[in-house]
């Protein structure tokens, strides 16, 4: 009886929220055009009410979850008494409502989080930013309300229920739908500040200074998502790739790089006044990749048409949402861009060239993106024909842009804002380069084959990251090491922020570039006590047994590693059998280290004998993620800046204090 | 849940990729069909290579290739011969003929465009700062005649 109510409570408080969605959608837009301050004070109230509201929601949702109530459909498709507890609270995003819902509950959390740190914004902004929030929100409440509703009963409550995938039932994974669904959400945001912008006519320096946060969390938390999904992609399907160019792959990287570019663009808009209606533009766009790639998961259309005609319903409805969203965020860019008049004026070769190069480069690689990922989609449509488009056209069309992104980085961004010398920004990064040279020369001479991919991917990275040290080291002034050391740790977070992430992205550049041009695999047929060479390694097949897991079996190997006859460690990879969704799982075992993880896969038991077994020496691979990681410190700590803090106006006599 | 397809395409079949029993005796010759494999993608699958998949349409793929190599085709060959037999859709790296040639083209179509977006904005900025306003003038004279 208790549980029934709560279930219900939920599904009520989802319908409440619709309302004052309308509510907060309408009656703050009538006051800030009519100029009267209660009918805009109402949006505050209203977007922490919603953001409640959807948290009751989202509760009870966990709550059936957690208690296993099979009388909720929802429940019954995707969870099992059996299932440990972390398992169980992540199924609630481990399936199409359930991510809806969390979808919903970090949009509102977004909204309500404007109006409480808003305090600063002026109010007809602050009216229409959170008014025009609602409309994004309203749409979402009525897509989920009327396609995918995850309070639905069962008439009669089965027992137990279906389970989990068990693919999803992994630590990453439970966590990588969240952090992505941050960072799309959060470039609502930015959308929502761009037409609030447009629709008032206006855009200046507090403009890019509120706006910035808002992208620079939201990519922050796109670049954990993903970096988090290509890990999980790593380690559980069993051959270690990383990256498969798949669509909703795509659909997570477009809003990333669009994000990279605002990111950038804003601070031109913060710092000169110029670049104005591009910053728009991007924030529209960005969001739209969001709306895009939300499409794209959800619908199932580019995985398969079939997926698609399954359940037109939903599939329509997102695309009418991108459609009336985008549609008319454009037509509106269309109508007011031109009053975005832009005041700082730079010579070619400036800082503010060198971001609109950087921006170039984004936008047409995430294009490059796009169309190969909607290109099967069009050439069926419009021609007939049926093909693929896989990672050999994506790392033919896309890669050169990240080159010369990585080669043009270091010197934009030490050039001077306004009027820059090149002699004068390339003078101390002249050390780096020929260090970088040497580097992918010295990695060249050593490598056993004659691939350029590693070379040039040391020498980039060494570049990239030497460019972010000589940067930081410029900025500490003059005079001596010691003095220079210490006024280096007094910079502002945002200098820091910038150093952490661009290092982070020389770090990954030559982590992908290594592990891809270096890495060794070996497969065969071994029995119980062989041994045998990989590389500078020997693997030795020492037992394998069958053990119970809590809602599997598995077969478990236990692999011996030696190096020049010491033995370093044992591996145990698995073949999991999840009875309840009658799949089977392959665990691979990994050492990671520092300069290679041995990555090892058992297979199935030969009809002759023995075992089948891969092992893979994947050198530098964990760089890849610890660079995304670092581009995420760096957006952490220039989130941290004062300059950014939300605070801002009030920081701003302690901004004041003598030149650090 | 986002590669739920791809994952239950790898399950559906013996989950192991290329096996043992496949490899090729010649080295040259294994390591050009690895290659040609992660080329061609598996028909059942969803965006996956011959290479990767398990399914057991995958490995019939990996060892009808692996045929044509024997019997002395070359890479081309090899590949067209996979083409015409299970259509254009294997090819992960579309060819640049016929409605294709948007595809390949639109990233240095956009480059192009892009870049002569942004070099004219960078030039209209690169203009000479603008006059002072009257009282700005006014303010320059009495410094000036002090």
């Amino acid at each position: 009886m208790h549980v029934v109510m709560i279930t219900e409570l939920g599904h009520f408080a989802l319908i409440l929220a619709f309302g004052v969605a309308i509510f907060q959608m309408v009656i703050p837009m009538i006051g800030a055009h009519r100029n009267n301050p209660s009918w805009m004070a109402v949006a505050e109230p209203a977007a922490i009410t919603q953001f409640l509201l959807v948290a009751i929601s989202f509760g009870a949702l966990t709550w059936a979850f957690v208690t296993s109530d099979f009388s909720l459909q929802l429940v019954y498709a995707n969870s099992h008494m059996d299932k440990p507890m972390i398992y169980k609270i992540s199924g609630v995003w481990g399936n199409h409502e359930g991510s809806m819902l969390l979808w919903q509950l970090i949009l509102t959390l977004f909204g309500a989080s404007a109006a409480v740190f808003g305090g600063n914004l002026p109010d007809r902004l602050r009216a229409r930013v959170l008014a025009v929030q609602a409309s994004i929100a309203v749409a979402f409440f009525a897509f989920i309300l009327f396609t995918s509703n995850p309070f639905l009963r069962l008439a009669v409550p089965p027992l137990n229920g279906r389970d989990l995938n068990p693919l999803l039932q992994d630590p990453g994974l439970a966590f990588h739908p969240p952090f992505l669904y941050l960072g799309y959400v959060g470039l609502s945001m930015a959308f929502s500040f761009a037409i609030a912008a447009l629709i008032e006519g206006k855009v200046d320096a507090a403009w890019g200074r509120w706006v910035r946060p808002w992208t620079l969390a939201a990519w922050v938390f796109l670049t954990l998502g993903i970096a988090l999904g290509s890990w999980w992609a790593y380690y559980e399907l069993g051959w270690g790739g990383f990256w498969f160019w798949d669509p909703v792959e795509n659909a997570s990287f477009m809003p990333w790089l669009i994000s990279a570019a605002l990111l950038h663009s804003a601070i031109v808009v913060e710092k000169r006044e110029a670049l104005k209606s591009w910053t728009i533009l991007l924030a529209i766009l960005a969001f739209g990749f969001s709306l895009l790639g939300t499409f794209i998961v959800r619908s199932g259309v580019l995985t398969s048409v079939h997926a698609f005609a399954n359940d037109p319903a939903r599939g329509v409805l997102i695309l009418i949402i991108l459609a009336v969203f985008l549609g008319g965020a454009l037509t509106l860019f269309a109508v007011r861009a031109g009053s975005m008049e832009s005041k700082g004026v730079f010579s070619p070769v400036s800082r503010e060239s060198a971001l609109v190069l950087n921006n170039v480069l984004l936008a047409v690689s995430c294009f490059v993106v796009f169309i190969g990922t909607i290109w099967p989609l069009v050439a069926e449509m419009l021609f007939g024909r049926t093909l693929s488009v896989g990672p050999p056209f994506f790392e033919a069309a896309f890669t050169p842009f990240m080159v010369v992104l990585a080669l043009v980085l270091p010197i934009g961004s030490i050039l001077a804002w306004k009027r820059g010398s090149l002699s004068r920004a390339t003078k101390p990064l002249l050390p780096w380069f020929v260090l970088a040279i040497a580097l992918g020369l010295l990695s060249y001479a050593v490598q056993s084959g004659r691939s350029a991919m590693g070379p040039i991917g040391v020498a980039l990275g060494a570049w990239v990251v030497g460019g972010a040290l000589a940067d930081i080291w410029m900025r500490s002034g003059r005079g001596g090491w010691l003095d220079r050391l210490g006024r280096m740790r007094r910079l502002p977070r945002a200098d820091w922020g910038k150093a952490f992430a661009h290092m982070g992205m020389g770090v990954t550049i030559f982590g992908i570039a290594a592990m891809m041009a270096w890495e060794i695999e070996d497969i065969r047929v071994t029995d119980i006590g062989d041994r045998w060479d990989v590389g500078q390694f020997s693997f030795t097949l020492d037992d394998v047994r069958r053990v119970e897991g809590p809602n599997y079996v598995t077969t478990m190997a236990d692999m011996s590693v030696w190096r020049g006859g010491k033995q370093l460690t044992v591996l145990t990879p698995e073949k999991r059998f999840y009875p309840v969704a009658k799949m089977p799982t392959t665990e691979a075992a990994i050492r990671n280290g520092i300069l290679r993880d041995i990555y090892v896969v058992i297979g199935d038991p030969q009809v002759d004998g023995g075992y089948a077994v891969r092992v893979y020496v994947k050198p530098f691979a964990n760089w890849i993620w610890g660079g995304a990681l670092l581009m995420a410190l760096g957006g952490f700590v220039s989130l941290s800046d004062r300059r950014l803090r939300v605070g801002a106006a009030s920081a701003k006599k302690t901004n004041m204090v003598p030149a650090e | 849940m986002k590669r739920l397809i791809l994952i239950l395409c790898i399950l559906s079949g013996p989950a192991f990729a290329v096996e043992p029993s496949e490899i090729l005796d010649d080295p040259a010759l294994e390591e050009r069909a690895r290659e040609l494999s992660q080329g061609l993608r598996c028909p059942v699958c969803q965006n996956e290579t011959i290479d990767e998949s398990n399914a057991t349409l995958a490995q019939e793929l990996r060892i009808v290739l692996r045929e044509r190599l024997v019997a002395g085709d070359t890479d081309e060959e090899a590949v067209t011969y996979m083409v015409s037999r299970y259509g254009e859709y294997v090819l992960l790296r579309p060819d640049a003929r016929g409605a294709n040639l948007i595809l390949w083209l639109a990233a240095p179509l956009m480059l192009l465009l892009a870049l002569w977006v942004g070099i004219t904005a960078i030039r209209r900025r690169n203009i000479a700062p603008e006059p002072l306003s009257q009282d700005e003038e006014e303010a320059l004279e009495k410094i000036l005649k002090q």
